[in-house]
């Protein structure tokens, strides 16, 4: 009994990343500016980590920890690097 | 269905809250994202969505790891300390880099990008 209802909520908690994930990929389409799609696509990935972060609680395997890791540290480059980009005009001077 | 059984039904049940609200407090967040006006009230509900969300997605996948292996499993805590650090870093720095694209000194910021077409119109993409 306990165990399907935290079968149930890992699989609603995954339904509702989807949705937050949808959220973040309208604003990534829609803008209007620079500055809004980089804070969307920041958003985005975060959603992404934390869906890894529960198949692997789903799957009972750590292998999905090692992929939200690398999403995290990835995406925190890639959004400082845009950020900086939209700031200076260039990523390394 | 896997070995779920092997957990007591009150950490089950604990888990499976945990994980769902740190989904929902995400959800939260990206619906702030895509409903509130400008650019400067965009910035904070992602804020809200990372930082609870994470927390809490976490705590539960430790939890239930602990309950699993009969062990601390505590690796997650990696994954929390390095968000915790780099989400103000990042919006610090995305913040900067609008407020000096909006030229600020003099102009309001909440007078551009209120909605989208403007914008463009402005040619300030």
């Amino acid at each position: 009994m306990s165990a399907s209802f935290l079968w149930a909520s890992l699989v609603g908690a995954q339904i509702v990343l989807a949705l937050a994930m949808t959220c973040a990929a309208i604003r990534l389409v829609r803008g209007p500016r620079a500055q809004d799609r980089v804070l969307a696509l920041d958003t985005l990935y975060v959603n992404a980590m934390l869906l890894m972060l529960t198949f692997g609680m789903r799957e009972t395997t750590t292998l999905y920890f090692e992929i939200a890791l690398v999403i995290a540290i990835v995406g925190f480059v890639s959004t400082a690097a845009l950020a900086r980009f939209l700031l200076r005009g260039e990523v390394i001077e | 269905m896997n070995d779920f059984s092997a957990l007591s039904p009150m950490l089950a049940v604990l888990i499976g809250l945990l994980a769902l609200l740190g989904a929902i407090f995400a959800l939260i967040g990206s619906l702030g994202l895509l409903r509130l006006r400008t650019f400067y009230e965009r910035v904070h509900p992602p804020t809200m969505g990372t930082t609870a969300g994470v927390g809490l997605t976490l705590a539960a996948s430790m939890l239930l790891f602990s309950a699993l292996e009969l062990r601390p499993v505590l690796h997650e805590l990696v994954i929390a300390v390095f968000t915790v650090i780099t989400t103000p870093v990042t919006y610090v720095l995305l913040v900067r880099a609008a407020v000096h694209r909006d030229g600020i000194k003099g102009k309001q910021p909440a007078a551009n990008a209120a909605e989208p077409g403007d914008a463009r119109a402005d040619g300030n993409l």
